[in-house]
């Protein structure tokens, strides 16, 4: 990984302006992110993981400090980072196909082709028969398959992931978190994502950024290298390597934290 | 649900179940039938004085007379169209200016007080200045009838505009989502059921400014009927009068669901 970051987060700081004075949510932050990496965020709840996800997407402006993706600074939304939620937020009235094809729509993309695309890629993923079914039709985990294929859709060149799989149930948390992270491994991706959740961060991140209390600072960065079982690589997978336990204890210790 | 065949068990609870909706459905009926018959025993008994309250066979008299005489098709339709214009128009018009109150959230704040006092202020009141300044024709009606529903209308909408969830909003954005978009996309979509319930309310609510409106021009219409039949004594045209009403704003009701139902799958 001798190459240029694609995504280089530089002193960013935000403080958050309430009528009841003043909030430092993250402080002075510095990272880098290459590509085809996916990067685990974890830290106390309330820390401004969360924040720091809509600094990077553009959706807020921090206070100081640059968010730069391929040496572009981020100042607002931009096609090139993909965005999935905590809860799957697909359209009620929307069909899974329409949902899939949401975001090429705003941005004016939707061909025959696309639409295809987006066919196939429901197709692959498990989804072919529920294209023209409605996301009430659907489990939790398909509606949060499908939330992944319309981020995925528009080719984002980032993705962030916001507690991706916090709503569902453990069951199905365990078996979408593999199969998101094997999507995501397939397809190349460069990822962030937030969790609470260490297990879940260690078995399908190739670092971990363990954040601080607020205001939200680096406490450490951690590679994260796992001797998988047949060498084949999944998340599942993941959880059974000899060194789990290691990582796993010691973000324990780093998180430090004390329930009062 | 597991098996195909239904148990004999599963069988008796469905038949319950069937059993239970139709005495239901058949008691309903009774009591509406009972009541007439009762009504016609006790005006031919003279039991009560038919020219206070009519009776079922003077109503139906009353009826065949005039439709025969086209009287009555004339009226029921003049009623008819100022209602369904003056929903429909307020309920446009509602959505209309809540999607403006949406749009600004400074004109949102600002407008907040007036519309909570203009929606405790029974519209009907307004009713003679309005046909003053509009004139005693049918746009007098029509626009107290319009009166009547807006400002519901706005309120209702510009909730369920704004309840409508921010990460919703947030994925829009992400995608490089204008506002425009966001409204069309997501806000107006997903405020659709809160609008057909409200068309359903400006229904009933357009009827009421209607027939205020019809008592006071007076010149045609269900209200005209009532008012006229009110000032020469005649009950069979004003009970007549009120079950046509009854019925029209029934089907009216109906209908509505029925487009409800057929266009919004999604929202069971």
């Amino acid at each position: 990984m001798s190459k240029e970051p694609i995504l280089k987060i530089r002193d960013l700081s935000m403080t958050y302006h309430r009528l009841n004075g003043e909030v430092k949510a993250i402080e002075r932050i510095d990272l880098d992110v290459y590509e085809g990496e996916i990067i685990g965020i974890v830290g106390p709840s309330g820390c401004g993981k969360s924040t720091l996800l809509s600094i990077i997407a553009g959706l807020i402006k921090p206070s100081s400090g640059q968010v730069l993706l391929n040496g572009k600074k981020v100042e607002k939304p931009t096609k090139d980072i993909g965005y999935m939620f905590q809860s799957d937020q697909l359209f009620q009235w929307r069909t899974i196909l329409d949902n899939v094809l949401l975001g090429l729509e705003i941005q004016g993309r939707v061909t025959k082709e696309s639409k295809k695309n987006a066919e196939n890629m429901l197709e692959t993923y498990g989804l072919g028969d529920f294209i023209n079914s409605y996301p009430g039709q659907l489990s939790g985990g398909m509606r949060q398959r499908a939330a992944l294929i319309r981020t995925l859709i528009v080719e984002p060149k980032l993705l962030l992931l916001d507690e991706p799989f916090s709503a569902l149930d453990y069951q199905t948390r365990l078996a979408i978190s593999d199969e998101v992270g094997l999507i995501l491994k397939k397809e190349k991706k460069t990822v962030l994502m937030v969790t609470h959740d260490i297990a879940e961060a260690i078995s399908m991140s190739d670092r971990i950024v363990v954040l601080s209390n607020r205001p939200a600072t680096i406490k450490d960065i951690i590679e994260i290298k796992l001797t998988v079982p047949q060498g084949i690589w999944s998340p599942i997978k993941c959880r059974e390597a000899p060194e789990f336990r290691h990582y796993f204890n010691k973000i324990w210790k780093e998180l430090d934290v004390h329930v009062k | 649900m597991s098996n195909n065949s239904i148990s004999q068990e599963h069988y008796k609870y469905l038949k319950k179940i069937k059993r239970r909706k139709q005495i239901i459905s058949i008691t309903q009926v009774t009591i509406f039938i009972l009541a007439i018959i009762l009504w016609e025993i006790a005006a031919r008994l003279d039991l009560i004085d038919t020219f206070l309250t009519s009776s079922p066979s003077d109503i139906v008299k009353m009826f065949v007379k005039m439709v025969e005489g086209g009287d009555l098709a004339y009226h029921v339709g003049i009623s008819i169209v100022e209602n369904i214009v003056g929903f429909t128009a307020g309920t446009f018009l509602g959505v209309i200016i809540a999607t403006a109150l949406w749009w600004s959230d400074f004109w949102a704040k600002v407008l907040e007080p007036y519309l909570v006092v203009l929606n405790t202020l029974p519209k009907t009141a307004l009713a003679p200045i309005i046909i003053i300044w509009i004139g005693t024709g049918y746009q007098g009606i029509i626009v107290t009838a319009i009166i009547t529903s807006v400002v519901i209308t706005i309120m209702n909408m510009f909730n369920s505009f704004i309840s409508v969830d921010e990460d919703k909003i947030k994925l829009l954005k992400t995608f490089g989502a204008s506002k425009l978009q966001t409204f069309t996309k997501l806000v107006f979509p997903q405020s659709i059921p809160a609008m057909i319930s409200t068309l359903k309310v400006n229904i009933g609510l357009s009827w009421i400014g209607v027939i205020v409106g019809e008592f006071l021009v007076s010149r045609a219409g269900i209200g005209y009927l009532i008012v006229y039949g009110g000032q020469v004594f005649q009950f069979d045209l004003i009970m007549m009068s009120l079950f046509i009403l009854t019925i029209v704003s029934v089907v009216m009701y109906k209908l509505v669901s029925i487009i409800e139902n057929k266009y919004l799958k999604w929202h069971q």
